[in-house]
């Protein structure tokens, strides 16, 4: 157990934003947290970074008590931000050499490992150039570099790819899988993008309203939803039929259109377009983590486009 | 160790950021140069203090004056990269609280002597005549305003999670530090209630050092002016490390 929570919470003056959590992730795992916005993922990521305390509980990141022994914790972890946080008129390699310096990698090998994370995210060529010059992705990338410079056990990533094109997406994607698996780092990483989560996650852990609703693998909570799902556009749905049906487990009408989930596909998707009516449009899929989470909740989870950083200014002076 | 390579990243990081950023530094030696020429220039035709141009008269406020300026608006300026998430990362590194504390503070500080600097050099092209002596005691003093006021922002902005209050900072802190300080009148002859209030203002001191160097006339002895302002450059660097301790990320 790398990171082990028990009850931790924090509350602000009007809003518990963490309610009473209690994880615990492995060693090597990547370990998501997923909700919409304003769940509190951010909050319990600050407070296992030792940047926020909490208010109640506890929780050990490395074997250390983050309230009693930040120092240590801060030594363990790398941390990549929602916000850029990289200083735009000093160059990329400026920044990684900084970082090297505050996070007291040996002077023998701040070059060595700067090539390396620089290599590793494919930044090298653009190693001298301002971060102003560079695109949202590459300073992604580039704060990714610098998360994983100093060497940490556990790595933290704020919604590492907010705002990004699907292309860069993938490709850090990857580089995060790389990094589980070949370098044995434990991610934590927190997003309300479902399939971030579904794609890169060993374990999932749904947050709404400060609190844990469901914790599983992917797979498993999509499994607890049925095999498939079933969008239809009827005139007049027979729903109290559709619903009656053994191997249905949960139906309903959104927006003139029929959502229907089915314990188990095969041979009943035909049965059930013949009970549902004179349908004009049908689509099937299989269920993914909203499904999920629009079950656990009754509401979906918001996917609007990256907030601007005004926005982000306007939300952090909220409070 | 570790905790002064920290200290070094810090302050390489305000001094490289400072010296990229060409239009603040015009525009710092700017203001001060428009109080000289304008505001010097244009009373002094009709004013003179203590037998010498009121230019000259004031030069050592403007001085004073712009690295006040710089030095508060550097540490206030903390509140900003605490919102773009970017003090958080200087916050999650392995350094204590007071090195973050010192190694912004001496940022700031080389920022605001590096303005100091030019503008001493500029003196020259008002006709200000400089003593070697004079030249050691201006920035020692500049080093005062500079480490005190520095501290001052820091710790403001580092209590501080938005913009809001930076009207009320320029107005009931940085404009009555400046305009009651002497910098710009003598103050033989001061109403009493008004003489209070800029006896009790460090900086009054610190501008009556640098005019006695470089004018030769003086209101206190240089070791009161020196030992105020030592006091308050120590009470301040306290209270920013102080500040710093209870600061919150978000």
């Amino acid at each position: 157990m790398i990171i082990e929570t028990k009850g931790i919470t924090k509350a602000f003056k009007n809003l518990v934003a963490v309610d009473h959590i209690s994880l615990s992730i492995d060693e090597g795992e990547i370990f998501g947290l997923l909700g919409p916005n304003g769940a509190g993922k951010t909050t319990l990521l600050s407070m296992l970074a030792t940047l926020i305390k909490p208010t109640e509980g506890t929780a050990k990141v490395n074997g250390y008590d983050v309230t009693k022994e930040p120092g240590k914790v801060r030594k363990s972890i790398g941390m990549v931000f929602q916000a850029p946080s990289s200083d735009d008129l000093l160059t990329g390699w400026e920044n990684l050499y900084l970082h090297a310096l505050m996070f007291g990698v040996p002077p023998d090998k701040r070059k060595e490992r700067i090539v390396e994370v620089l290599k590793l995210v494919d930044l090298y060529d653009r190693a001298n150039e301002r971060v102003k010059t560079y695109s949202g992705g590459m300073r992604r990338r580039l704060e990714l570099a610098r998360g994983l410079l100093h060497k940490p056990k556990i790595l933290f990533l704020d919604e590492p790819t907010l705002g990004l094109d699907p292309q860069t997406r993938e490709h850090i994607w990857e580089y995060i899988e790389r990094l589980a698996k070949e370098g044995k780092v434990t991610i934590l990483i927190t997003t309300h993008y479902m399939e971030e989560a579904d794609m890169l996650c060993d374990r999932v852990a749904i947050i709404d309203h400060g609190k844990v609703i469901a914790l599983d693998s992917p797979s498993n909570l999509k499994r607890r939803l049925g095999t498939s799902m079933i969008k239809a556009k009827v005139r007049q749905p027979n729903m109290d039929l559709i619903k009656s049906l053994p191997y249905v487990s949960r139906a309903e009408v959104k927006d003139g259109e029929v959502m229907i989930a089915l314990a188990e596909a095969g041979s009943h998707v035909q049965e059930v377009l013949c009970n549902l009516g004179e349908a004009s449009f049908v689509e099937m899929r299989e269920p993914t983590l909203n499904d999920v989470f629009l079950q656990l909740t009754g509401k979906e989870i918001r996917t609007e486009s990256a907030e601007t950083l005004e926005q982000r200014y306007m939300q952090v002076s909220g409070r | 160790m570790s905790e002064l390579t920290g200290l070094y990243a810090l302050w390489y990081r305000e001094v490289k950021v400072f010296l990229r950023e060409r239009s603040r530094i015009v525009s710092s030696v700017v203001n001060p140069l428009i109080w000289l020429v304008a505001f010097g220039g244009g009373l002094g035709s009709a004013i003179s203090f203590e037998g010498m141009a009121y230019q000259s008269y004031i030069f050592p406020g403007v001085l004073m004056m712009t690295v006040l300026f710089t030095s508060i608006f550097f540490g206030l300026y903390i509140v900003w990269d605490k919102k773009l998430d970017f003090f958080k990362e200087v916050m999650i590194a392995p350094l204590s609280r007071t090195t973050l504390f010192v190694g912004k503070m001496l940022g700031g500080c080389t920022d605001a002597l590096i303005q100091g600097g030019i503008l001493l050099v500029l003196g020259t092209f008002f006709g200000v005549q400089y003593t070697a002596y004079a030249v050691a005691i201006l920035v020692l003093f500049l080093l005062f305003v500079a480490i005190g006021i520095t501290s001052v922002g820091l710790a403001i902005g580092s209590q501080m999670s938005s913009f809001e209050g930076f009207g009320l900072i320029q107005s009931f802190v940085v404009m009555p530090l400046f305009f009651l300080s002497g910098a710009l009148y003598p103050l033989k002859g001061l109403p009493d209630w008004l003489m209070i209030v800029v006896r009790a203002n460090p900086l009054t001191y610190i501008v009556d050092g640098m005019r006695g160097a470089l004018l030769g006339t003086a209101n206190f002895p240089l070791v009161e002016d020196v030992g105020i302002s030592l006091v308050f450059v120590a009470v301040m660097i306290g209270l920013g490390t102080l500040a710093f301790r209870r600061m919150s990320a978000i």
